[in-house]
């Protein structure tokens, strides 16, 4: 229990300071603490190997590529270190909306049965439950993926498929020549942009 | 006491709430995108909780799902956030207007 409230400190705190930092290199570190935090949270949960892929795919992959494009777009000019937050003037509305979607859900979740956690989970999709099946291991969750959720399992691969085939194009610098045909020149419109920013 | 769903599901409603405040103030393409991953973890540990609770581990699969299209939305935002910035030289979500009607 303890470590559950400690975790939470952690979590909710590193939260705040994510959404809050001006910086984002500072928010990075503090989303990286926030899924330490939250993988020690699913261990906690008897979900070992979704606690492992946390750590490997979260912090190990989607912090590394934030922190590859902070670092990549302002070596320079530095766009993101500084500007303008619009925090202080949506602030009130937004927690005003905020608070009352969160005491919509915390006033139905004070009115669904929900039960109690158990304190060991017994059953397992492999069987009886052994030392390598137990619930949340990784034999248990493979077998699971393997067998009876090996549709959504190829459904993924398909799904990084796109992502990757997306982000090829994207990246790539044939997406921002101007297109044969466009009726309006790539020169032109970003001239527009310029004067509309001289206009704000 | 012991620790409930109750108290997963509230610390999960208390970190999404935050993503959403973060989606909804920031102005920083990439500061959005991190909260946006908060929602993501947030709805993951509700996910994580529930499959204790029924003890059927066909969250934690879900989970995996949940993971790989974060990590896919992450790579597309990222790039698509670079070539917005190789077009205007500055990131600001609300300057990003170009498809106003």
């Amino acid at each position: 229990m303890i470590l559950f409230f400690a975790l939470a400190i952690v979590l909710v705190a590193s939260a705040i300071v994510t959404i809050v930092q001006k910086s984002p290199v500072y928010s990075v570190v503090s989303l990286l603490v926030n899924f330490i935090a939250l993988a020690a949270m699913y261990f906690t949960l008897n979900a070992e190997f979704i606690g492992v892929i946390q750590i490997v795919v979260y912090t190990g992959a989607i912090l590394v590529l934030f922190v590859f494009v902070i670092a990549l777009l302002s070596s320079g000019i530095g766009p993101f270190s500084e500007g303008p937050d619009r925090l202080p003037k949506i602030l009130v509305p937004a927690l005003v909306a905020t608070l009352a979607a969160f005491g919509f859900l915390t006033y139905g979740l004070t009115r669904v049965p929900l039960g109690t956690l158990p304190a060991h989970v017994t059953t397992s999709t492999v069987g009886d439950v052994g030392k390598a099946n137990v619930f949340g291991s990784v034999g248990d969750f493979g077998a699971a993926l393997f067998t009876t959720h090996l549709l959504p399992f190829e459904v993924t691969a398909f799904i990084l498929m796109v992502a990757v085939i997306g982000v090829v194009v994207l990246g790539s610098d044939a997406t921002i020549a101007p297109t044969h045909g466009t009726h309006v020149p790539k020169k032109k419109s970003r001239e527009r942009e310029s004067i509309v920013k001289a206009a704000k | 006491m012991p620790v409930d769903i109750a108290n997963y599901i509230s610390l999960s409603t208390v970190i999404f709430f935050i993503g959403v405040i973060g989606v909804v103030t920031r102005r920083n393409p990439l500061i959005v995108l991190m909260s946006i991953e908060l929602m993501f973890n947030a709805a993951n540990l509700a996910i994580v909780a529930f499959s204790k609770l029924w003890g059927n581990n066909a969250g934690h699969i879900f989970v995996f799902l949940v993971v790989t299209v974060a990590a896919a939305e992450a790579a597309i935002g990222l790039a698509i956030v670079v070539q917005v910035f190789r077009r205007a030289k500055h990131v600001d979500l609300d300057e990003v207007a170009g498809l106003r009607g």
